[in-house]
């Protein structure tokens, strides 16, 4: 690892990998080398469901503005969606 | 110098092999077929895993005459697709040091231990394997020379430290008991123009012998072909340079 720089969250969710859909339970979120993205470093977030071995994720490598980007987007719409009343009280 | 004239041939496997705690490992191994001697050559994989462009570059480093062995240091993530591993050690932060020189060091005994083997034995390592190369260079003095092709994190802040990489790499130069060839990128933010200069003014200091090339126009990992970063000429020459250190120190009488 280069940067080292590594977060792992819990989630609860779906994600659609390379065999279908499976149960997301973790997110890694990591500042370090993409395998595919043109950049040296990315945002690269990957979903996935670590009791289903490492095949088991659903990757994407984002530049740092379209991190940003999408941070604000998630954030936008649900905040929408609260103000319209959509967000299920728990 | 190869001539068209000559016999070529060379076999390559997987091995299994006792790394760290005694767990075993794969490893990719390449070596010429003959009786040799010759010289072995470790290498430590970068960041990316253990992966097709390390597959490619133990076959090269075979094919010019040395017994190549690439162990894959992130064998305890299980298996899959070699992005999908790297992808679980990321998240995790990287394996810890001592795992790593300890597979490292496992390599090197098997090289050793070759009945072709020459005696003499080099490590070669890129990104996070250039940083595990050094490391393992200073902390295992079992190596004839050295090969750090823009390791990161060779020099690090306190903060940096974690129960993974308790020790910044650079605290242990003292112990480096063989030569070093370094190739760098200008352009490289990790490490940074800073970050080499640090290493070579610790290595001048401490009387080391070091070869220490940085490229202008290039970043990181330049001699990647497959990425973005690659750049022909500065890679062109890292390469001649590095066969022609791995030739003096451990394949001629010289080193």
């Amino acid at each position: 690892m280069c940067t080292m720089i590594a977060q792992q969250v819990k989630i609860k969710g779906s994600g659609k990998g390379a065999s279908g859909w499976f149960t997301l339970q973790e997110a890694d979120v990591s500042y370090d080398h993409p395998f595919d993205a043109p950049f040296e470093h990315a945002l690269n977030i990957d979903f996935v469901n670590e009791s289903q071995g490492p095949a088991a994720r659903v990757a994407v490598e984002l530049s740092v503005e379209a991190a940003r980007t999408l941070v604000e987007t998630i954030q936008a719409v649900l905040s929408r969606a609260e103000a319209g009343g959509y967000i299920e009280k728990k | 110098m190869y001539t068209t004239d000559q016999y070529e041939g060379l076999l390559a496997e997987t091995v299994m092999l006792q790394g760290f705690h005694g767990d075993w490992i794969n490893a990719y191994f390449a070596r010429p077929l003959g009786a040799g001697p010759f010289p072995g050559l470790v290498l430590a994989h970068h960041m990316p895993g253990w992966d097709e462009w390390y597959k490619e570059v133990t076959l090269r480093f075979a094919r010019h005459g040395y017994a190549t062995l690439c162990p894959n240091l992130y064998f305890r993530a299980g298996h899959g697709i070699p992005e999908d591993v790297t992808a679980k050690v990321r998240a995790a932060g990287g394996v810890p040091d001592d795992q790593a020189v300890g597979d490292l060091e496992a390599a090197a005994r098997f090289l050793r231990a070759l009945p072709t083997s020459n005696g003499r034995l080099g490590i070669f390592g890129t990104c996070s394997g250039g940083r595990h190369a050094f490391l393992t260079a200073c902390r295992v003095p079992v190596f004839d020379a050295l090969v750090d092709c823009w390791g990161g994190r060779v020099v690090m802040r306190p903060d940096e430290l974690s129960p993974n990489q308790p020790v910044a790499p650079l605290d242990y130069t003292q112990d480096l008991a063989c030569p070093i060839l370094g190739l760098f990128g200008e352009d490289d933010q990790n490490p940074s123009p800073e970050h080499v200069a640090r290493l070579e003014q610790e290595l001048k200091k401490l009387g080391k012998n070091y070869e220490f090339h940085s490229y202008p126009g290039a970043g990181h990992g330049f001699f990647y072909h497959n990425r973005p970063a690659y750049r022909q000429e500065q890679a062109v020459d890292g390469w001649n340079r590095t066969f022609a250190f791995l030739e003096k120190y451990l394949k001629t009488s010289a080193g």
